[in-house]
């Protein structure tokens, strides 16, 4: 008797230590790969790194400007498109929970998250790309857009779901009409949450490269001309890692080490909202 | 004599109504996309489907120069790593799930791997295909040069290793929720019973959890087959097939997802551009179907 509570209890210990070691052992990959990236990549980045645009095999120096612009042009161009249509149908999925259309559109959403991004990029090539007949900056803002919608979706739907009802009816019931009180009222209570989600969303893409590739293509030179290709910083990675000169290699480090801080960043800043308001995304 | 009061709520009525139909109207908008990417993979992959039929998927040579089309590859290339990788993370993301579900549920020391696990999702994917392609690709090659396999270096195992690790948080955050719904009467139950740590979660936990942790290995499993971009630079892309068991392993392969993003803009003639949209419809369709059943199970879960 004694014997074999020892024995379970041993069991029960020794299960313990290997959940508990497969569980943390998983992080040793992800630091392996932050601290690569820091090393190979700090090393590269400087004034002249950041306001150049790359130099041509063989020159020493250049830079990643041309992507940082276009990246920063791309992604508030996604924000503009994403984030007005992608909060109101949250409005919309919150407010009409169990209407046909809610369920159809929900569905939708699920789709679109589960969706390959590189499948985003061939439809946005038929859909932009093929009729204007170059590759553009706004074709790759529309595939991200599309990439964006989901995630700024489902965090306005549960963020506005967590509100309390009485918030809404104490509005209504002072006769404010109906669009006040979801624009005045219940967005602004729920304005955290919404954020955090459009945050998440803008780190997400701003790493996508696969719908890029048919979409905003690449440019190695500095442009902001929309109806043109507009190099990214992810499409840069892809580009130089993909290539035999080293110089190209340390600038696709020094490119893969300012997106990673930047979304990071974003991570961890969206990370500080969301505590304060438990959302689950 | 007019009432400036009755005008100001007449004008807010018709806000009102405005304002309702855009909600409406921005609902409308996410089934136009879906339906219509659908219906645009469709119609540009309908000449590969007249012209190869039906036997493109089965067809096992990839040669656009002669105008061959085969898919098999690609299936088997997507099938293979997608596989590995899931059989590789499965352990890690059951041992988190029941960690930060059962074990460690608050605290410090929790807060930190389950955000330490969100970050493993966050970093982009095209990182994680540099890093693989610069470390851990040297890494497989002196490994398989000890093994006596062809060493490549670039293949199919090494984009399974990376494809585990980035599929892991997927599958464990939907777990480790999951776990921590189950009731405790029940695993109190259990332990009244003289049940000790370990056959709380063998007889009790994991049962009473298991479609749902299946629901979130299947989310993991969308994920892989439609990642494309770590896969691409570390898979080696050759469309040719392996004929040992142990070439198709370790050697390079090509998935659906890479050979999209390696030839779209290079493939020159209708065919050959219809047959990667072909592989990019089935693509759609079993990620959809995938994630669907995930979900479904899933939100039976929540609801109850």
């Amino acid at each position: 008797m004694d014997a074999r509570i020892g024995i379970r209890n041993t069991k029960s210990v020794l299960f313990k230590s290997v959940i508990i070691f497969l569980a943390f052992v998983i992080t040793i990959p992800l630091i392996i790969v932050l601290l690569y990236i820091i090393k190979q990549g700090v090393m590269q980045v400087n004034w002249h790194f950041l306001t150049n645009i790359p130099a041509p095999v063989g020159e020493a120096g250049g830079g990643i400007s041309n992507a940082l612009l276009g990246s920063f042009i791309i992604v508030v161009m996604s924000s503009i498109i994403a984030i007005p249509v992608g909060v109101l149908a949250g409005i919309y999925l919150s407010e009409n929970a169990g209407t046909r259309l809610a369920y159809y559109s929900g569905l939708c959403v699920d789709i679109l998250q589960g969706v390959p991004s590189i499948v985003v990029g061939i439809a946005v090539y038929f859909w932009v790309v093929k009729p204007l007949g170059t590759f553009s900056a706004v074709s790759g803002s529309i595939a991200l857009s599309i990439m964006m919608l989901p995630i700024v979706i489902r965090s306005t739907e549960q963020t506005l779901l967590l509100l309390p009802d009485t918030l809404k009816e104490a509005a209504l019931s002072l006769g404010v009409p109906y669009h006040r009180v979801i624009l005045k009222v219940i967005v602004p209570c729920g304005f955290a949450g919404i954020l955090s989600g459009i945050m998440l969303s803008v780190a997400r893409i701003i790493g996508e490269t696969a719908p890029l590739l048919f979409t905003a293509f690449g440019n190695p030179y500095l442009s902001t001309a929309i109806t043109k290709p507009m190099e990214t910083l992810p499409h840069l990675i892809y580009t130089y890692a993909t290539s035999p000169y080293d110089d190209w290699h340390n600038l696709a480090w020094g490119a893969s080490f300012i997106l990673l801080m930047f979304v990071l960043l974003l991570n961890i800043f969206t990370k500080l909202i969301t505590r304060k308001w438990n959302i689950q995304l | 004599m007019k009432n400036k009061r009755l005008d100001l709520s007449y004008s807010q009525m018709k806000w009102e109504t405005i304002f309702k139909r855009i909600l409406v109207i921005m609902s409308v908008v996410l089934l136009v996309i879906v339906i219509g990417i659908l219906i645009t993979l469709i119609m540009e992959s309908m000449p590969s489907i007249k012209s190869l039929g039906i036997e493109y998927l089965w067809g096992k040579v990839w040669d656009p120069v002669n105008n061959v089309y085969g898919a098999y590859p690609f299936l088997m290339g997507t099938l293979l790593t997608s596989f590995t990788a899931l059989i590789i993370s499965i352990p890690f993301s059951y041992a988190i799930s029941i960690y930060l579900g059962e074990y460690n549920t608050t605290g410090w020391l929790s807060n930190l791997l389950k955000n330490t696990i969100e970050l493993i999702a966050a970093v982009p994917s095209i990182i994680y295909g540099f890093w693989g392609l610069f470390v851990l690709v040297p890494i497989v090659r002196t490994i398989e040069s000890k093994i006596g396999v062809a060493p490549y270096g670039v293949g199919i195992f090494a984009s399974s290793l990376v494809l585990a690790v980035m599929i892991i948080p997927y599958a464990a955050s939907m777990g480790t929720s999951l776990i921590r719904m189950v009731p405790s009467p029940l695993k109190e139950g259990a332990y009244a019973l003289g049940a000790t740590r370990f056959e709380v979660i063998r007889s009790v936990i994991l049962p009473f959890t298991r479609s749902g942790l299946f629901a979130g290995i299947l989310l993991s499993l969308g994920r892989a087959l439609g990642e494309t971009m770590a896969v691409t630079l570390l898979i080696g892309n050759t469309s040719a097939i392996a004929h040992t068991i142990k070439d198709a392993f370790f050697g390079p392969g090509n998935t659906m997802a890479s050979v999209i993003a390696n030839e779209f803009t290079e493939a020159d003639h209708t065919v050959y551009l219809s047959a990667l949209i072909e592989l990019g419809l089935v693509l759609f369709f079993v990620t959809v179907i995938i994630n669907l059943i995930g979900k479904r199970i899933i939100s039976k879960y929540t609801n109850k």
